[in-house]
């Protein structure tokens, strides 16, 4: 593993310490004040830092000092995270985010915003309240001002980054003048985890020890007999009384690491009152030998076993021997085990990221690539399933033969198999959620607005591919809404509104799709502005009678913009149809909904996944077809008297008193030159992204089947009215038909005539 | 026609002939991933005539092209004696179908003659040179130059 690798995980942790910071700073921001989120938030700067003062990452490790520090006072209780503070964070946190990748992939990062930020951090650490301004920079002697009173300095989190600091002894002139410190007395009982994340109590006590002049003693009351004892568990606990000059602060400092994994108590001594209450005789620890621990492994374990034997002899009855013995050897041969990680101090800060990160759930990274060979690969299976299945029912004409149990069974397994498989490439849509909120709040702060970002259903899992394509559209779409949907915290309050607007983002599985909607407290679709620009753009005739809901729908339309003014935002005439173009290339739909002064919400409805789908099998025209089961409402046989003849060709059918267009799939897809009968064939209503429904006519239906989604645009090119190809049971390919492209072909809009025209394209199309 | 054989490297260079009616054509063995029987191919919808369809190659959707159709010549009707030359054309993987393929050909430059000018369009644009093989005419063909790749059409 060289350089780079290692690297390469710093950055990839790197981005989940990011996640962790901006959904614990949300957390906080929704006004969670539990310790541990702001531990997580704290722990995820600080792991960063650390990781970036191993690489050399200089501007990234003093912009996380700085953050750090401030985030400490929240810690501490002495900076109160209100909403002003949480702002600053929230914008730090997007700079360290930006500082992060400018590391990885180079380029560079708004220096001045940077510098503003650290100032604005600076100052808040300093107890100062964010100003209106807010980039006021604090005077240095205000920070020495505030500082040189407290008698507990702030805790320097960094070894390099601490300054001493002037200290008053005017409080101790009464009671102890002999004393040049304080005793403290410091309980440390490490817990299973501390040992398993691969800390060292011996190492801890041998840094405390270097603080000032303490004492020690072990308590083994709790060391179970031989026979019930767990030899990963923690049964020791340390009293520790120490005399130093050093604050609290310090002391917990030496426990930094170690601090979630124990239970860790320090406080002043009351005088006199030490010895005899301890039920235990304290041992002189001889720490000193362990200076050299870190020397040889052997060293290790003739220390650890003589140590822990002397304290046995002097302390716990003869009965106990024996097992004291053997949990001392045992306590040195996990010395052995964990004294590689425990050597330097940047190992243990990245054992210690790595173990924060792996308590939130068991995972692994395993490469995509390997993920998607795999998927492959039992696509492969599945098709191959399906042959030899087929292939028996051909030959094997009893069908009561054992092999057709064994391949009914095969059958589920391989469901079974892809199912599992499918799962791993599901990811949450935290992370794309979660990028949004950073999104809503630049665009706001560029446009003056205050608005807030509610999201719903984070956890809503769906496939890698989606997710990653999501990110885009999804982009466009959040700055549409800040932009144009809400409108500026004047005109919300002249319309008796929030000044602050609400942007709600929420995803929700709904009949194998996920449903993703983005939902506006805005002042709606202005039906007349988008109805005179459609006009004015030439995209519909003055004189269209046109519904509400197809006025709102103008907006997908390609060169629509109805933003007065074009701002560096949004309002390039590119939006909503790159938008409508995006979701529909994953094979989803979009649809919008207003209601003037309330707001207006897009409704994204998007597969699962890219690589399976449940279809109809069907015949058109001697082709073997698939339609999507999704988008099919019913199927029905037409009878002679339900067709009416509409104009010169056009067909609808009466379904229970509606007339619905009858569409007929070979005629479109010009497998055959003149429609055919409706009457010979079968209708399957469908229900296309317009809203509008069609009966597509094909001439059988041949069941339905889980197919594999083949891409036809690896090697061919897109074909108008095909989405994709698959692989049937007989081995052939079969197509799978773009419902909503042929529905739009029927109501005129060719589909892509250039094709025709132009046949050398066709090949040569990039996918 | 310069471009032929300056286009060529030094030594000598493996060729697969085949044949198409009553020619013969040869392209370099190393765009030649496999080939194969025919077997009959998916129609496409709104597709070029010489695109004869789609099979399926081992889990891959392969578009089968009519390499006569494609050079102008009169379409195929294929048959189990046909065969279908799997070859790399740039990113993509497209099968040609031919009706036999009749050798593996080791020549070296000074086998190649040039195209001799002709009014045809298809010859101007694929035919890299010609080769003299035991008194038998092949004609070496550019599949880059078959297949050009497109940006424009991009969704």
């Amino acid at each position: 593993m060289d350089m780079n690798e290692i690297k390469e995980i710093f950055f990839q942790e790197c981005e989940e310490q990011l996640a962790e910071l901006e959904s614990g700073l949300l957390k906080l921001n929704d006004g969670d004040r539990d310790p541990e989120t702001v531990n997580a938030v704290f722990r995820a700067v600080h792991s960063i830092k650390g990781g970036a003062g191993a690489f050399g990452l200089d501007d990234l490790v003093s912009f996380a000092h700085v953050f750090e520090t401030t985030l400490d006072c929240v810690r501490s209780g002495k900076l109160e995270p209100g909403q002003d503070v949480l702002k600053v964070m929230l914008k730090s946190a997007d700079v360290l985010a930006d500082l992060v990748s400018a590391s990885r992939d180079g380029g560079s990062v708004d220096e001045s915003r940077t510098r503003g930020l650290v100032k604005e951090l600076e100052a808040l650490a300093n107890g100062e309240l964010p100003s209106a301004s807010g980039h006021e920079a604090p005077k240095p002697a205000a920070k020495a001002a505030s500082a040189a009173p407290q008698e507990e300095t702030p805790k320097p989190t960094d070894e390099s980054g601490f300054q001493p600091i002037p200290f008053s002894f005017d409080g101790f002139d009464d009671e102890e003048p002999v004393f040049e410190g304080s005793i403290y007395e410091v309980t440390f009982k490490p817990r299973r985890e501390l040992y398993s994340k691969g800390n060292e109590a011996a190492l801890l006590l041998r840094d405390l020890s270097r603080i000032g002049e303490m004492s020690i003693a072990c308590d083994m009351d709790e060391l179970p007999a031989l026979d019930k004892m767990d030899p990963e568990a923690s049964y020791f606990s340390w009293k520790i009384s120490l005399k130093t000059n050093k604050g609290e602060d310090d002391i917990r400092t030496v426990f930094e690491f170690a601090e979630w994994d124990c239970d860790l108590e320090v406080k002043l001594a009351e005088e006199a009152s030490t010895d005899e209450e301890l039920p235990m005789i304290p041992v002189p620890f001889d720490l000193s030998i362990l200076d050299d621990a870190s020397a040889a492994e052997e060293e290790d374990k003739a220390v650890e076993p003589s140590a822990v034997e002397e304290t046995a002899a002097a302390a716990v009855s003869a009965a106990k021997v024996a097992t004291g013995i053997v949990k001392a050897a045992d306590a040195a041969a996990r010395v052995a085990e964990k004294k590689d990680a425990a050597s330097s101090a940047a190992a243990a800060a990245q054992n210690n990221a790595a173990a924060a990160a792996a308590a939130a759930g068991q995972t692994i990274r395993v490469d995509l690539d390997r993920v998607d060979r795999l998927i492959n690969l039992v696509g492969e299976l599945v098709i191959n399933q399906a042959m030899l299945s087929q292939s028996v029912i051909e030959n094997d004409t009893n069908g009561t033969s054992s092999i057709n149990m064994g391949l009914e069974e095969l059958q589920q397994l391989t469901r079974e198999i892809q199912d599992s498989v499918m799962a791993i490439r599901a990811q949450p849509v935290k992370p794309v959620f979660q990028r949004m909120s950073r999104i809503v709040r630049e665009v706001a702060d560029m446009v003056g607005k205050q608005i807030r970002l509610v999201t719903e259903g984070e956890n809503t899992e769906v496939d890698k591919t989606v997710i990653d394509k999501l990110a885009e559209p999804l982009t466009h779409m959040i700055r549409n809404a800040v932009d144009h949907g809400i409108e500026t915290p004047e005109k919300r309050e002249a319309a008796g509104k929030n000044p602050e607007g609400t942007v709600k983002l929420s995803a929700k599985h709904r009949s194998g799709r996920i449903l993703i909607e983005l939902q506006d407290d805005g002042a709606g679709i202005n039906r007349e502005r988008v109805r005179q620009k459609a006009i004015d753009n030439d995209l519909i005739a003055a004189d269209a009678n046109l519904s509400d809901d197809e006025i709102d729908n103008l907006i997908f339309m390609p060169g629509f913009s109805t933003a007065d003014k074009i701002s560096d935002i949004s309002g390039r005439g590119v939006g909503m149809d790159v938008v409508k173009r995006s979701i529909q290339a994953l094979g989803g739909r979009i649809s919008i909904s207003s209601r003037p002064g309330h707001g207006s919400t897009f409704t994204m409805s998007l597969p699962l996944t890219l690589a399976v789908l449940d279809g109809m099998v069907v015949t058109v025209a001697g082709q073997t077809l698939v339609v999507p089961l999704t988008a099919i409402v019913e199927t029905l046989q037409p009878e002679a008297s339900a067709i009416h003849s509409f104009g010169a060709n056009q067909r609808l059918i009466s379904i229970r008193n509606s007339f619905c267009p009858l569409v007929d799939v070979g005629r479109i897809l010009n497998f055959r030159a003149i429609q055919a009968n409706p009457v010979d064939g079968v209708a399957l209503l469908v229900e296309s992204e317009g809203g509008g429904q069609r009966a597509l006519m094909v001439d059988a239906i041949q069941g339905q089947r889980q197919v594999v989604i083949k891409s036809l645009e690896a090697n061919y090119t897109h074909v108008p009215g095909i989405a994709a190809a698959t692989i049937l049971g007989d081995g052939r390919v079969a197509l799978i038909l773009d419902v909503d492209a042929v529905v739009a072909a029927s109501r005129g809009q060719s589909l892509k005539p250039e094709m025709a025209l132009k046949p050398e394209m066709s090949l040569a199309a990039t996918g | 026609m310069s471009y032929a054989v300056k286009n060529l490297t030094q030594g000598s260079r493996e060729l697969i002939a085949f044949r198409i009616g009553d020619q013969e054509f040869c392209v370099n063995i190393m765009s030649v991933r496999e080939i194969r029987g025919w077997t009959p191919a998916t129609p496409m919808p709104h597709a070029p005539p010489y695109v004869m369809g789609v099979i399926n190659l081992r889990g891959a959707v392969l578009p089968i092209v009519d390499l006569s159709a494609r050079l102008g010549m009169k379409d195929a009707e294929p048959t189990a004696r046909h065969v279908i030359i799997v070859a790399q054309v740039k990113t993509r993987v497209v099968g040609l179908l031919v009706e036999a393929v009749s050798d593996i050909l080791t020549i070296t430059e000074e086998n190649i003659q040039p195209v001799p000018e002709v009014s045809s369009d298809l010859e101007k644009q694929y035919a890299r040179g010609i080769l003299a093989i035991e008194k038998r005419m092949i004609c070496m063909i550019e599949l880059d130059a078959l297949f050009p790749e497109k940006e424009s059409e991009a969704a």
